[in-house]
C-alpha cells in the first residue's frame, strides 16, 4: 500500500533532480545496510590469510571447513541447542498462560479484574535491570541458577506484562456472539476458550509469538545472569564469549562463520515472512 | 449464562500471577530495599544503611562518566534515528520505485540479535582485517581512526550501529502511521499548490504525531540502556571511556560482589526512565488532531 503523490505532466528539471538525489540517498542506505552482511558472509567462506590481506576480495575457493570449525569447536553448534531447549518451551508456555490470562481479564467482569491488569501493566514500567540482582539471588535460592528451567520461567515471567496487555485488548475485540452461542449449545467454558477463542485469537497469538520469540532468542542478559556455565550458554552468550576469546585463540575464518550461522537461519525465516515478522515486531509500539 | 464462572477464572489465572509475582513483583520490590543496605555477598545478609548507597553514588567519578555516555546516546541516537526513519518512512510512501525491497532490507538488522551485530561491527572497524578503515585509506586517508579502540571515536563508533540497527525499525512504524492518514488530506493540500516538503511537515508530521512520540520514547529507553552492544563490542573500554549505566552496575554487582550498591545504581536507572518518559510526553504534548 503505498500512496503515490505526483502530479503526472508538470515534472520539471528540479523535480527530476530531487527524483536521482531521493534514489542516490535510498540506495546509499541500502548498501550500508546489506553490505556488511554479504561481506560477512562471503567472508566466512575465505582463509584467515585471505581474511587479513584482502578484506575486500571473494574466497579464490570456499573453506566450508570454517563453517564445521564454528559448529563443532567452537560450540555453536551446542549453543544453537541450548536456545533452543530454552526459547521454545518459554515461547509454548507464555503463549498459553497469557492467552488463559488475558481471556479472563477481558471476558469475565469479577472483582480484582482491573487490578491485576494494570498489575501486569506496571510490569512494563520498570527496567528490567532493576531487577536484576535481587531475581539472581531469587533464582540461585531455589536453586535454579545454571538450569534451563530457571531461566524458562525467568523468560515467561518478563514476558507476562506485554503479552497479557496485548492479548487482553485483542479477546475484547472478538465477537461474544460465537461464545455465547455455544454456551447454550451445552459447550463448557473450557471447550469454549480451547475450541472458539484461541483459534479465533489466532492473528493475536501469531503476532505476539513472533514478537516473544525474537525477544527471547536474542536475549543476552539474563542468560548473562543466571546461566553461567559455559556448557549450557546460549547463543548470544556463545556469540559474545568467542568473540572475546579471540584475543587468545586467532581463528577469524572461524568466528566469521559463526556470525553467518547465526545470521542465515533468521534470513531465510525473514525473507519468507517478512510481512508477518514487521507486524509481529512494531506490534510492541502500535498500543490500542 | 456465567455460572460458576470462579471455575475458570482461578485456575486460569493462578499461574500467571504465580510466576508473575515470584519473578517479578518480588525481585522489583525487593530492590528498592536492596538498594539502600550494604550486601557484600552470600553469606552475609544485607545491612541496612539508608540512603548511603546514593551518596556514595553521587560522588563516585564513575558513576557520573557512565551517567555522560548514556547523555551522549540519549542525543545522538534519537536525532538521527528518528530523523532518517522519518526521511526514509516518507520517501517510502510516495511510491518510488523498489520502495518494497527498501523496506525489506532496511528492517532487517532489527532481527538480529545485538550481540551478533556487535560482532559483525566489530570486525568491520577492525584496524587489520576491518573494510571500513581499508575502505577510508582508499580515499586517501592516510590514519583512519582506531574507532573502538581510542576514547574519541569509541562513542560515535557505538552510536552508528546502534543507528544502524534502529532506522528500520521506526521506519516501518512511521510508515503504518503515515499509511493510515487519509489521501483525501493530501489531495486537498495538493490543489492548493503544497509541495512535497510543505506536505511532510503541514500534514505528515502533526499527522503523525502519537506514534513520534511513542518513538521517542521508545529510543531514549533504549539509548539508557545499551548493556548488549556495549558489553560485545566495547566491554566499557578503552578505559570506561564508553562504559554505561548498565554495563557499569553489573561489574559493580557481579565482579565486584557490591550488590547493594550496584541496585542502588539500577533503582536509579529506573528513575532516569521514568523521568525522561514523563518530559517527553509533557514537551510532545499538544492537542491531538482529529480526522
Amino acid at each position: 500500500m503505498t500512496t503515490t503523490i505526483k502530479s503526472g505532466n508538470e515534472q520539471s528539471i528540479g523535480v527530476r533532480l530531487s527524483e536521482i538525489a531521493i534514489n542516490i540517498f535510498l540506495v546509499i542506505w541500502a548498501v550500508i545496510v546489506i553490505f556488511p552482511m554479504a561481506w560477512l558472509l562471503y567472508s566466512s567462506l575465505k582463509t584467515d590469510q585471505e581474511i587479513f590481506f584482502s578484506p575486500w576480495v571473494l574466497p579464490s575457493s570456499p573453506q566450508w571447513d570454517n563453517f564445521v570449525r564454528a559448529w563443532q569447536d567452537a560450540h555453536i553448534g551446542e549453543y544453537f541447542m541450548n536456545s533452543f531447549i530454552v526459547v521454545l518451551p518459554s515461547l509454548a508456555l507464555i503463549l498459553i498462560i497469557s492467552a488463559m490470562t488475558a481471556y479472563v481479564l477481558a471476558r469475565f467482569p469479577f472483582p480484582g479484574n482491573r487490578f491485576i491488569f494494570y498489575l501486569f501493566l506496571a510490569g512494563m514500567l520498570f527496567p528490567v535491570f532493576m531487577a536484576l540482582i535481587p531475581l539472581f539471588f531469587l533464582v540461585k535460592d531455589l536453586h535454579l541458577l545454571n538450569t534451563y528451567q530457571g531461566l524458562i520461567l525467568v523468560y515467561v515471567a518478563f514476558s507476562l506484562p506485554f503479552s497479557v496487555f496485548f492479548l487482553t485488548g485483542f479477546f475484547k475485540s472478538l465477537p461474544s456472539e460465537l461464545h455465547e452461542a455455544a454456551i447454550i449449545d451445552g459447550a463448557n467454558q473450557y471447550q469454549v476458550f480451547f475450541r472458539i477463542m484461541l483459534p479465533l485469537a489466532q492473528a493475536g497469538l501469531v503476532s505476539i509469538g513472533i514478537f516473544n520469540f525474537l525477544g527471547m532468542w536474542n536475549q543476552y542478559l539474563l542468560p548473562v545472569v543466571l546461566m553461567t556455565d559455559a556448557k549450557r550458554y546460549l547463543l548470544t552468550q556463545g556469540l559474545a564469549f568467542m568473540l572475546h576469546q579471540q584475543y587468545y585463540k586467532n581463528d577469524w575464518s572461524g568466528l566469521f562463520a559463526a556470525v553467518a550461522l547465526i545470521m542465515i537461519p533468521t534470513l531465510i525465516v525473514y525473507v519468507i515472512f517478512q510481512g508477518q515478522i514487521q507486524k509481529g515486531i512494531t506490534v510492541g509500539a502500535l498500543k490500542g | 449464562m456465567y455460572r460458576n464462572k470462579y471455575r475458570l477464572i482461578i485456575p486460569f489465572l493462578i499461574p500467571s500471577l504465580l510466576i508473575y509475582f515470584t519473578f517479578v513483583i518480588y525481585p522489583y520490590a525487593s530492590a528498592m530495599y536492596i538498594s539502600l543496605t550494604r550486601w557484600r555477598g552470600l553469606s552475609q545478609p544485607p545491612q541496612f544503611i539508608g540512603l548511603a548507597n546514593f551518596q556514595k553514588m553521587l560522588q563516585d567519578e564513575h558513576f557520573w562518566n557512565a551517567l555522560g555516555n548514556n547523555a551522549v546516546y540519549l542525543v545522538v541516537l534519537p536525532t538521527f534515528t528518528i530523523l532518517l526513519a522519518l526521511f526514509f518512512a516518507f520517501l517510502l510512501t510516495q511510491g518510488v520505485p523498489l520502495s518494497k525491497f527498501y523496506r525489506i532490507s532496511y528492517f532487517f538488522p532489527q532481527l538480529m540479535s545485538v550481540v551478533a551485530i556487535g560482532v559483525l561491527w566489530s570486525f568491520v572497524y577492525h584496524p587489520t582485517i576491518g573494510i571500513l578503515n581499508s575502505l577510508l585509506e582508499a580515499v586517501g586517508i592516510a590514519e583512519p581512526p582506531i574507532w573502538l579502540g581510542d576514547p574519541n571515536t569509541v562513542l560515535g563508533a557505538v552510536s552508528g550501529v546502534a543507528i544502524w540497527q534502529a532506522v528500520g525499525f521506526y521506519m516501518v512504524l512511521f510508515i503504518a502511521a503515515m499509511e493510515a492518514v487519509p489521501m483525501s488530506i493530501y489531495e486537498a493540500a495538493m490543489i492548493d499548490g503544497a509541495n512535497r516538503w510543505k506536505l511532510f511537515t503541514k500534514i505528515t508530521i502533526p499527522m503523525i504525531w502519537d506514534t513520534l512520540t511513542t518513538a521517542l520514547i521508545f529510543i531514549m529507553i533504549f539509548a539508557t540502556n545499551m548493556f548488549a552492544i556495549t558489553q560485545t563490542m566495547t566491554q566499557g573500554g578503552p578505559s570506561r571511556s564508553s562504559e554505561v549505566l548498565s554495563t557499569f552496575l553489573y561489574d559493580e554487582a557481579f565482579l565486584g560482589s557490591k550488590f547493594g550498591y550496584g541496585t542502588a545504581i539500577a533503582v536509579t536507572l529506573f528513575f532516569i526512565v521514568l523521568v525522561i518518559s514523563l518530559v517527553v510526553q509533557r514537551v510532545m504534548r499538544r492537542d491531538s488532531l482529529e480526522y
